[in-house]
């Protein structure tokens, strides 16, 4: 009788507080009411985004319609969609964040290999300077560029972003020259030393053996290279003024954009810019980084893990 | 003696390769970042002012760095709460980030959605955006610096307390947001610490706690330097910073024009050096002894 209560407070016991081999009911219950927290706090703002995007203007103005809308209303985004001129500032943005960013990976790729690969005089403080340009903030090098790119007519065109980029100054391309060069560092030389004994030369051995080796830093790259140049407004909205207008510039004044559209008086209360429009409008900026980000998000985190970001 | 002359040229082809992979990067250092840090500095020593023909330029030694330092306030005061933000986020992102990291190396269900969700920050997280939604008031903690109680509490606190704790409130959201990238970070550190160490301190008896202080924390040490590099610095470059936007605004103004935003870049600069410096001093001692 004795032992067999004792066999059951047991049971009991490993079912709340988990023993060595599973976790406990206790246990899971704390970490997934953690989770959803986190998780809630987390998705609380684009939820927020969202619920309001769908209001129509009578829900807005009705306090008791605070999460759930009481009717499905797209009027928002109609509005949004053409205040933004959606399809023009996508393909903007598109075309700004992809070029750039194959442009700026493989540059990456080739820095890095030659600092992982060769030996020479001063690598190390080429190592201390990709280390700086990533510190140095960018209004400490912004007015003498822009004046250069004006003086050379560049202002406004796609190329005073993919210069840079294309010479490894490219929006936080120091990040991506340590993946490279941390990754490179990682895989082993046997292959390329034996291509080399047979005649290859270093840029052939660094295209068919070391590229295809290094793929998942290349994926990892480019995935994030493609985030920021989107998300970076400060850079682009000065190098881009009065040229190609971006998703995130076009959104930064959309407020005036609104007023051009539906000038303020001659429209009907209905139509007046609400912050359920403004929702809208920050919602179809985000729209594709969220499609890509469902479609690739395995990429973003097992090759991050792959590759090894950490760079001890 | 040929085979020592063949070794030195041996070792120049190799040094001459090593230089033809980075000379783009050679280039473009030159072009884009020294040359304009130069520029700029020599900037900040002289009245800038653009004229039709070009840029005249007034030597003014270091008038306009007295200036950002002295006479305006707004310059100070946007540092100032610069520097504090900073100082409260970066514990915050750093302990955050590695809770979520130690979580998504436990083994759940439905681990995959969590991950998603926690790193959705890093796809979204930019200036017109968080602009829109600290607009809408939707960065905040959820209503919690609504709450009375918690209204009065802050009217308590002396003045240079409250700043900070109501940043936390009012920017509680956004703060997270910034641990993307760090979280990620972790995450891979995580993973490469050997498993058998910990079924090693759990044989010889250790909890889990005990495990986490002993093994957990200090094989994450490297990770939080980097991490706390990172968080100073995507804070400081971030577009809706306030001193940014003032140098921003600046450059632009009649009063201060280009030489005056120059001269406040680089002493911004300065401030966040020093905060790196700081940040470093806490966590690189630390690092170092874990590594050795």
């Amino acid at each position: 009788m004795q032992t067999l209560r004792r066999l059951n407070l047991d049971g009991l016991k490993s079912l709340l507080f988990g023993s060595r081999t599973r976790s406990g009911l206790l246990f899971s219950a704390l970490l997934y009411t953690l989770l959803i927290a986190i998780g809630f706090v987390y998705l609380y703002p684009l939820l927020f985004m969202f619920v309001t995007s769908l209001k129509s203007p009578s829900d807005l103005l009705n306090p008791m319609v605070q999460w759930v809308p009481t009717e499905l209303y797209t009027g928002n985004y109609e509005k949004a969609y053409r205040v933004l001129d959606y399809p023009n500032t996508l393909m903007a943005s598109i075309l700004v964040s992809v070029v750039p960013s194959l442009l700026q990976t493989f540059v990456a790729s080739l820095v890095g290999y030659g600092l992982a690969r060769y030996r020479f005089w001063g690598k190390n403080l080429v190592l201390l300077f990709i280390l700086a340009t990533f510190i140095i903030p960018p209004q400490n090098t912004l007015i003498p560029q822009m004046l250069a790119y004006k003086e050379l007519g560049l202002l406004g065109s796609p190329w005073a972003l993919i210069l840079p980029a294309m010479l490894a100054q490219g929006y936080r391309s120091a990040i991506f020259i340590l993946i490279f060069y941390q990754s490179f560092i990682s895989l082993p030389k046997v292959l390329e030393e034996a291509a080399r004994l047979d005649g290859a030369s270093d840029l052939r051995i660094f295209l068919t053996i070391a590229v295809p080796s290094a793929l998942p830093a290349f994926i990892v790259s480019f995935i994030f290279s493609v985030v920021w140049y989107w998300n970076e407004t400060f850079l682009t909205a000065i190098f881009l003024e009065g040229g190609v207008t971006t998703l995130p510039m076009q959104l930064s004044r959309f407020v005036q954009a609104y007023e051009n559209l539906y000038p303020p008086g001659t429209v009907n209360i209905f139509d007046r810019l609400n912050e359920a429009v403004k929702m809208s409008g920050t919602f179809l900026n985000i729209a594709p980084l969220l499609v890509m980000y469902f479609l690739l998000q395995k990429w973003f985190v097992e090759s991050v893990e792959r590759t090894g970001i950490t760079g001890e | 003696m040929t085979s020592l002359r063949r070794r030195i040229s041996l070792r120049l082809r190799e040094a001459l390769h090593g230089y033809g992979f980075i000379a783009l990067w050679i280039a473009g250092f030159s072009l884009f970042t020294l040359v304009p840090l130069i520029e700029t500095f020599r900037y900040s020593l002289h009245q800038v002012t653009v004229t039709a023909e070009g840029i005249r330029l007034d030597f003014t030694q270091w008038a306009n760095y007295t200036r950002a330092l002295f006479t305006d306030p707004n310059f100070i005061e946007r540092v100032i709460g610069y520097a504090i933000e900073t100082i409260v986020s970066v514990p915050i992102v750093l302990i955050f980030s590695m809770i979520i990291a130690i979580f998504l190396n436990l083994n759940f269900k439905f681990k995959g959605v969590f991950r998603t969700i926690f790193f959705l920050p890093v796809v979204i997280t930019s200036g017109p955006v968080i602009r829109e939604l600290t607009a809408q008031g939707a960065t905040a903690a959820p209503g919690i610096a609504n709450v009375p109680a918690v209204a009065e509490f802050l009217a308590q606190l002396p003045r240079t307390l409250r700043s900070p704790v109501e940043y936390l409130l009012t920017s509680f959201i956004l703060i997270l947001w910034f641990s993307g990238v760090q979280i990620l970070i972790y995450l891979s550190s995580l993973q490469k610490v050997d498993k058998s160490i910990y079924e090693a301190a759990a044989i010889d008896g250790a909890s889990a706690w005990e495990a986490y202080w002993k093994i957990t924390l200090p094989s994450l040490s490297t990770a939080n330097l980097v991490n706390a590099v990172y968080t100073v610095i995507t804070l400081s470059h971030f577009s809706e910073n306030k001193v940014i936007q003032y140098i921003y605004n600046q450059t632009y103004a009649v009063q201060g024009g280009i030489g005056y935003a120059s001269a406040m870049a680089f002493l911004y600069f300065a401030v966040m050096v020093i905060l790196l410096g700081i940040v470093y001093l806490f966590l690189a001692g630390q690092a170092k002894k874990e590594r050795d």
